[in-house]
């Protein structure tokens, strides 16, 4: 059943000061909404619980990239298309740029931000494996003042997150020390449009010139209730050369920490092996 | 309720509807703009296809209100984006003559996200066509005139100049 628009509120105060000082008012009784291509799609289909909705769309505060030799800091409301068309992202972060070309449509990438895909905490969503892999940073927003955290700290549980009810996601920050590294992610899914991942892996490492991996982040996509860092894989393959054992115990060891399910879009039996089969590729790449 | 200015087509309207109204609704039933089409209503059919400022967005996803101050082109307005004094824009000339368009129900969508598509990359790939259309389903034409009819649209237009 569609819904009545006229059952939901939507507000939209000028400023983010404004903004925040509607959420210090009255904490939990509004949602935010920004490009709306999670919300909205729920409110078409008459499934959207929240009735006070608070539109942070046209705020020119949270839309940014900024780039300095040390760093790129994204601002929560930049868009999948302002990613891609941004020369950093390309240059120094190409499992973001790749992430953000499969999220959606073209015309979900000009609406959707990057901190509504990490805000809505879905486990299957395509920015965040790249996010822990680059081991980014958020800092919250509210009237209160701000605060920072490690973007792995982010998700408590299946949609939970440390977003307390005042806050808004303010920006996303990722260190350029990653020369050198090797880049690695797939998705797999119906296609790569549109489609909502089964699973997918996004992995950097560092490989000494003998070969051993001095360094190795893996993040995931559907295989626990929340976007992860695989680190029973990564400690099972650092300082160590990739040979038929080291691969064997990295897929063990994700065997062990993954814990997917079965729902509309794959089976909990499928997304363990087929995550297995993208590390040992990953894996494998890194001995080219 | 809320009252909205937005333009479309380049003529400034003003709505009073509720501000998470579809701007889909807006501009089928309130403005009565009924070339844009309603297909899934979760954005990913791509038939309610329009640019806003610029931008393709599926206006089935967008709440009224966010299109506030905005420039909105339906498929009612596209030629004018041409500027030749035409009934139909040259993306629709060539959609036509390509078979590019069957039922009609995708086609709206299909000439805006060709519209924006050729606007970032005036000569695309086969590849960046096949991206750029990939959020646009289309149940009749096995998309393979489509593609023709977008890769005849980026050609240089023919001018009866001749030169050497």
């Amino acid at each position: 059943m569609r819904a009545n628009a006229a059952d939901y509120e939507l507000i939209a105060p000028p400023t983010l000061s404004a903004v925040l000082d509607v959420l210090a008012r009255d904490p939990g009784r509004y949602t935010p909404i920004a490009g709306g291509t999670e919300l909205m799609v729920a409110l078409g289909a008459g499934r959207l619980a929240q009735k006070h909705l608070i539109s942070i769309n046209h705020l020119k505060e949270l839309r940014f990239i900024d780039a300095t030799a040390e760093a790129v800091t994204i601002g929560s409301g930049a868009t999948f298309t302002d990613l891609r068309r941004h020369p950093v992202i390309s240059s120094d972060f190409p499992l973001l740029a790749k992430a953000a070309s499969w999220t959606g449509s073209i015309a979900n990438q000009n609406r959707g931000t990057l901190g509504g895909n990490i805000v809505n905490a879905s486990p299957a969503a395509d920015s965040p494996p790249a996010l822990l892999a680059y081991n980014a940073a958020l800092t919250l927003v509210s009237a209160r003042g701000t605060r920072t955290l490690p973007y792995g700290d982010f998700h408590l549980g299946y949609k939970k997150t440390a977003l307390a009810s005042d806050e808004l996601l303010y920006s996303i920050r990722i260190q350029r020390n990653f020369s050198g590294y090797i880049s690695y992610i797939r998705k797999v899914g119906t296609r790569n449009a549109q489609a909502i991942s089964k699973v997918a892996l996004a992995g950097l490492a560092l490989v000494s010139e003998g070969g051993a991996i001095e360094d190795i982040r893996i993040g995931a996509a559907c295989l626990r209730e929340t976007p992860v860092r695989c680190t029973a894989a990564e400690q099972a393959v650092v300082n160590r050369t990739v040979t038929p054992q080291t691969i064997a115990a990295a897929r063990a060891a994700l065997a062990s920490e993954a814990r997917p399910i079965d729902d509309i879009r794959s089976t909990a039996k499928y997304r363990a092996a087929v995550a297995g089969n993208l590390l040992e590729e990953f894996l494998r790449s890194l001995t080219r | 309720m809320s009252e909205i200015q937005f333009t479309v087509n380049g003529e400034t309207c003003s709505v009073s509807a509720p501000p998470v109204r579809r701007l889909l609704d807006v501009l089928r039933e309130d403005l009565g703009l009924t070339g844009t089409k309603e297909g899934c209503g979760e954005g990913e059919c791509g038939s309610c296809s329009v640019l806003m400022n610029g931008e393709l967005v599926n206006s089935c996803l967008v709440p009224v209100l966010q299109a506030e101050g905005a420039a909105i082109t339906t498929i009612e307005g596209v030629v004018r984006l041409a500027g030749t004094g035409e009934k139909l824009h040259p993306i629709q000339q060539c959609f036509l003559e390509r078979g590019g368009a069957q039922c009609g129900i995708c086609t709206p969508g299909m000439i805006l996200a060709t519209r924006h598509l050729l606007d970032n990359h005036p000569q695309p790939t086969l590849l960046q066509i096949q991206e750029g259309l990939a959020g646009n389903l289309c149940r009749c034409t096995g998309y393979m005139r489509i593609f023709d009819a977008v890769e005849q649209a980026a050609k240089p237009p023919v001018t009866d100049e001749v030169t050497g």
